[in-house]
C-alpha cells in the first residue's frame, strides 16, 4: 500500500513539475513564435485563452503601421483569433495619425475601434474616453512584475488607463568593436590627446562622433559616420531633443519642473541649459550621415542597426535590431546611460552649477487602451492581457523591429538576453543600463498635459529651424517658449499646472 | 407652363449642391469661430479670436503661403513649357507617336504617394542611387532633402515629373483641335517654324493654355502628398506649404477650430488670387 501511495505521489509530483513543459510543447508547436519558452502558465497564457469562447464576436484594433508595434499587434491578433474563435480586425495607421484617428471618433462619441494604440503621453487627452483597466487585470501576476515607473506611466492619479505592453527610455548605443579597440584608442589619443571610451558627456560624444565621421573605420568598403539621431521634424524629434537637454537642464537641486517651473508655469525650454543642448545638436548635423537631418526613427534604427554609425541614442529598437543574429553588427554594440554634462543650469540662482550631471529620460512608450464606448471590453482586455503575457513578451522583446521593449523586472535579468544569443557582457551592460535608469533619482518623464501635442510640435518646429540653420539655437528656443506661453494661455495655466504636477511628482521622487 | 414646376426639377441638384458644397463651407466657417481642440472638444463660440491670431500672431502660415506660391508658380510654368514641348513633339508625324503619347502619360497614372516614396529613395543622400551616380562622375553628394534651398527644388522636380503629363494631355488635345487653315496660310507665306509657333500656334492655343494653367495652379496650390512624404515640410520649415501646415494644425495638433480658420482664409485668398491670375493671363496671352 505504501509503495502504491509513493508511486502515486511521485506521479502527481512529476505531472505538476513538468506540466508547464507539457503546455510549452503543445502550444509552441501551434505557435512557433513562442518556441523558445513555450507557453508560460498564467491568467492570460495560451492555455487560459484557449478556454475562452468569443466565436461570433469581432474585435477592432487601431495600431501602428508594420513593423514597429503593428507587426506584434497583428501577430497576436491572429493567435488570439485562433485560440478564442473571435474575429479580429487590425487597422494600421502611421504614427503621426494615431492620435487623431482615435480622437476624432472619441470626441464624436463613437467607438469605431475597441482598442486604440498610441503613445503613453496621450494619456491626459485620451483618459476620459478610455475604460480604466479592470482590477482583475491590475492584480494579475504578470502585472505585478511591471516596474513602478511603467505602472506610473500607464496610470493617471492612481488609475491605470493604459495596458502596459511596452517600456521605453532613451539611452546611448555605441559600437563596442570601435570604442574598445586598442588600435583606435591609440589613434584617437594621438589625434586628440583624449581617451577613447564610452562617452559620459555630450561634449565627449560630439568629439568622438566627429572624429569617426566620414571614413571607413570598420573595413567594409563603405564610409561610416559619427551618429544617427532622430532629427526629422514631426517624427519624434522632440524626444531626442529632450534627451540631449536633460543633462544640462534637469538639476536635482531645483525640483519642481523640467519643462515648466511648476510654481509660475514659466516655460523653461529657452533657458541656457536647453540652449546649450540645442547648440550641441546643431553641431551634430556635421557628424550624422548624409541626409541625417531628415532621419526619422525608422532611419535611425536602420542606420545604427545597419552598422553605419558609431553612436546612436533613442529607444531600444536600434540596439535590439543591432543584436539580432542577422545584423552585420551582432554582438558588436554596447549600451550605456545617456551622456551627461559637466555643468547643469540652476534656474534658482540663474547660473551654472559645475559638476557632473546625468538624467535619464523615460520617453513614454507604446501605450494601448480600451475605448469606454466599446461593446467588447472584456474581449479587448483579454486580448491586451494575452498580447503582454509572459511567453509573448519574452519572444517580442528579442525582435528589434517589433518595438516591444523591457518594462518588467524579469526583463532586467541577463539570462533573458543570453538565451537569445547575446554575449554575456553585452547583455550585462544592457540590463545594467536599464536598471540604473530605473534606480536614478534624477529622471525626466515625458510631458503629459492638455495640449501636449501643441507643446511638443512647437518645440520640434523651433529645434528643426535651428538644425536647418534657419534660426540660432537661442532664437529658436525663444520662439518655442513664446509659443508655449500662447498655448498655456489658450489651454489655461491652471489646467496645465494640475496635469503637469503629476509628472513633476514622479520626477521629484514623490510618487 | 407653370413657373413652379421649374423649381421641382431644380431641387434635387440644389440639395446635392447644398449638401456637398455649401454645407461644408458653412460648417467650416462656424468651426473657425470655435476653439475646438483636444482639450475643449466642443463647438463653443469664441468670435473672431482665431482670425485675430492668424493675422497678428502666425507668421508661419504666411511663410508657408508664400513658399506655396513660389512652388506652385514655378512647377506650373515648368510643366507648361515641358508639356507644350512634348505635345508639339507628338503632334507632328514622328515614328512611334502612339508609344510616346502613352509613355508621357505614365507618371500621371501612378499613385503620387507611392511615386514620392520612390523619389525619396532616389534622393536619399547616403543610400540613394542619384548621389551614387553623381559620385561616379566625381560630383560631391548633393543634399537633396537636407538643404533648405535644394529641398525646394527637389519638391519641384517631383511635382514637375508627376504632373507634366496632365499639361501635356490638355495641350495635345488643344493642338489636335486647331484648325488647319492658319497653318496652311502661314506655309504659303513661307513662315519659318519659329514664326509659325509664335504667330499661329501659340495665339491659337492661348485659351486652352490659360485653362490648363489655371487648373494646374488650383491643383498645385493644394500640394500636400509630395511634401508630406518627401520632406515632411523640412528641413526646418523650408518646404512647408499651406495645406501641409493646415494638416499639422488640424490633425497633428488637433486644433480643429484654428485649422478651420486657416482653411477658410486660404480658400478666400485662393479664390481672389486665381481670379486675378486668370484675368492677367487672359490679358497677356489673348490679343484682341
Amino acid at each position: 500500500m505504501k509503495t502504491i501511495k509513493t508511486c502515486v505521489t511521485a506521479l502527481i509530483s512529476a505531472l505538476l513539475v513538468f506540466s508547464p513543459v507539457a503546455y510549452a510543447d503543445k502550444w509552441s508547436d501551434q505557435f512557433p513564435h513562442i518556441k523558445a519558452t513555450g507557453d508560460i502558465p498564467g491568467e492570460c497564457s495560451y492555455e487560459s485563452m484557449s478556454k475562452k469562447n468569443y466565436k461570433g464576436k469581432t474585435l477592432k484594433i487601431n495600431t501602428h503601421a508594420v513593423p514597429v508595434m503593428g507587426e506584434p499587434t497583428a501577430l497576436h491578433a491572429e493567435q488570439f483569433a485562433k485560440l478564442t474563435g473571435a474575429k479580429v480586425d487590425v487597422t494600421h495607421t502611421p504614427a503621426g495619425d494615431l492620435y487623431a484617428k482615435a480622437m476624432v471618433p472619441f470626441q464624436a462619441g463613437q467607438a469605431p475601434y475597441d482598442i486604440v494604440f498610441g503613445f503613453s503621453n496621450f494619456i491626459n487627452d485620451w483618459r476620459r474616453y478610455l475604460e480604466p483597466v479592470p482590477k482583475k487585470y491590475v492584480e494579475m501576476k504578470q502585472m505585478k512584475d511591471v516596474t513602478p515607473s511603467h505602472i506610473g506611466v500607464a496610470s493617471w492619479d492612481g488609475v491605470m488607463y493604459q495596458f502596459p505592453v511596452d517600456g521605453d527610455r532613451h539611452y546611448l548605443k555605441y559600437r563596442k568593436d570601435v570604442i574598445d579597440n586598442p588600435k583606435y584608442q591609440k589613434q584617437y589619443k594621438e589625434a586628440t590627446g583624449k581617451e577613447l571610451k564610452v562617452p559620459t558627456t555630450w561634449k565627449e560624444y560630439g568629439e568622438m562622433a566627429a572624429y569617426f565621421n566620414g571614413w571607413d573605420w570598420d573595413g567594409d568598403g563603405e564610409k561610416e559616420y559619427g551618429s544617427a539621431e532622430v532629427m526629422k521634424k514631426d517624427d519624434l524629434m522632440y524626444a531626442a531633443f529632450y534627451s540631449r537637454s536633460a543633462a544640462y537642464s534637469k538639476n536635482p537641486k531645483t525640483p519642481g519642473g523640467f519643462f515648466f517651473d511648476l510654481e509660475t508655469m514659466k516655460p523653461l525650454i529657452n533657458n541656457p541649459g536647453f540652449v546649450e543642448a540645442l547648440t550641441d545638436w546643431v553641431a551634430a548635423t556635421k557628424y550624422v550621415p548624409p541626409g541625417g537631418i531628415n532621419f526619422g526613427l525608422g532611419d535611425e534604427i536602420g542606420s545604427f542597426g545597419g552598422g553605419q554609425t558609431l553612436f546612436s541614442f533613442s529607444w531600444d529598437d536600434a540596439f535590439v535590431a543591432a543584436m539580432q543574429p542577422d545584423s552585420p553588427i551582432n554582438n558588436k554594440v554596447g549600451a550605456a546611460q545617456l551622456p551627461g554634462a559637466t555643468k547643469v543650469w540652476n534656474r534658482k540662482t540663474n547660473s551654472w552649477d559645475e559638476g557632473f550631471n546625468q538624467a535619464p529620460f523615460f520617453v513614454w512608450g507604446w501605450a494601448v487602451g480600451v475605448a469606454k464606448k466599446s461593446k467588447e471590453k472584456e474581449m479587448a482586455f483579454d486580448y491586451l492581457c494575452f498580447f503582454a503575457n509572459e511567453a509573448n513578451h519574452q519572444a517580442d522583446i528579442g525582435i528589434g523591429r517589433f518595438g516591444v521593449n523591457p518594462f518588467r523586472n524579469d526583463d532586467f535579468k541577463v539570462d533573458v538576453w543570453t538565451q537569445i544569443g547575446w554575449d554575456k557582457d553585452i547583455a550585462q551592460s544592457y540590463v545594467d543600463t536599464l536598471a540604473q535608469m530605473e534606480q536614478s533619482k534624477n529622471r525626466v518623464f515625458p510631458l503629459r498635459v492638455p495640449g501636449t501635442f501643441e507643446f511638443n510640435a512647437a518645440l520640434a518646429t523651433a529645434a528643426a529651424k535651428a538644425l536647418a540653420g534657419q534660426l540660432s539655437p537661442q532664437a529658436a528656443l525663444d520662439e518655442a517658449a513664446k509659443q508655449w506661453e500662447d498655448i498655456l494661455n489658450r489651454v489655461g495655466k491652471d489646467n496645465v499646472r494640475k496635469a503637469y504636477a503629476v509628472g513633476v511628482a514622479m520626477e521629484d521622487n514623490k510618487q | 407652363m407653370n413657373f413652379k414646376h421649374k423649381f421641382v426639377f431644380l431641387f434635387p441638384g440644389l440639395f446635392v449642391l447644398i449638401g456637398i458644397l455649401i454645407f461644408p463651407i458653412i460648417f467650416t466657417i462656424r468651426l473657425s469661430l470655435s476653439g475646438w481642440n483636444s482639450y475643449t472638444p466642443e463647438m463653443n463660440f469664441i468670435g473672431i479670436t482665431n482670425y485675430i491670431r492668424l493675422f497678428t500672431d502666425d507668421p508661419r502660415f504666411w511663410e508657408s503661403f508664400f513658399r506655396l506660391s513660389f512652388l506652385s508658380v514655378t512647377t506650373v510654368i515648368l510643366q507648361y513649357v515641358i508639356g507644350f514641348a512634348l505635345a508639339m513633339m507628338v503632334w507632328r508625324e514622328i515614328k512611334f507617336k502612339r508609344f510616346f503619347r502613352v509613355i508621357f502619360l505614365v507618371p500621371m497614372m501612378t499613385t503620387p504617394v507611392i511615386m514620392t516614396v520612390i523619389w525619396r529613395t532616389f534622393f536619399h543622400e547616403s543610400l540613394g542611387p542619384v548621389n551614387d551616380l553623381l559620385g561616379g562622375l566625381g560630383v560631391k553628394p548633393i543634399l537633396w532633402l537636407s538643404d533648405p534651398v535644394i529641398a525646394k527644388f527637389t519638391v519641384i522636380i517631383v511635382e514637375v515629373w508627376q504632373w507634366t503629363p496632365f499639361m501635356f494631355l490638355l495641350l495635345l488635345a488643344g493642338l489636335l483641335s486647331l484648325p488647319k487653315e492658319p497653318f496652311l496660310a502661314a506655309a504659303i507665306d513661307g513662315a519659318s517654324p519659329f514664326r509659325k509657333f509664335v504667330y499661329v500656334t501659340f495665339p491659337l492655343m492661348a485659351p486652352i493654355s490659360i485653362g490648363a494653367i489655371i487648373i494646374r495652379l488650383i491643383e498645385a496650390s493644394k500640394i500636400m502628398d509630395t511634401v508630406f512624404v518627401l520632406t515632411s515640410g523640412g528641413p526646418g520649415t523650408a518646404t512647408e506649404t499651406s495645406s501641409f501646415y493646415i494638416y499639422i494644425k488640424g490633425l497633428r495638433e488637433f486644433q480643429m477650430g484654428y485649422a478651420a480658420t486657416l482653411s477658410f482664409t486660404y480658400l478666400v485668398i485662393m479664390i481672389i488670387s486665381l481670379t486675378i491670375i486668370a484675368k492677367v493671363l487672359t490679358k497677356l496671352m489673348i490679343k484682341e
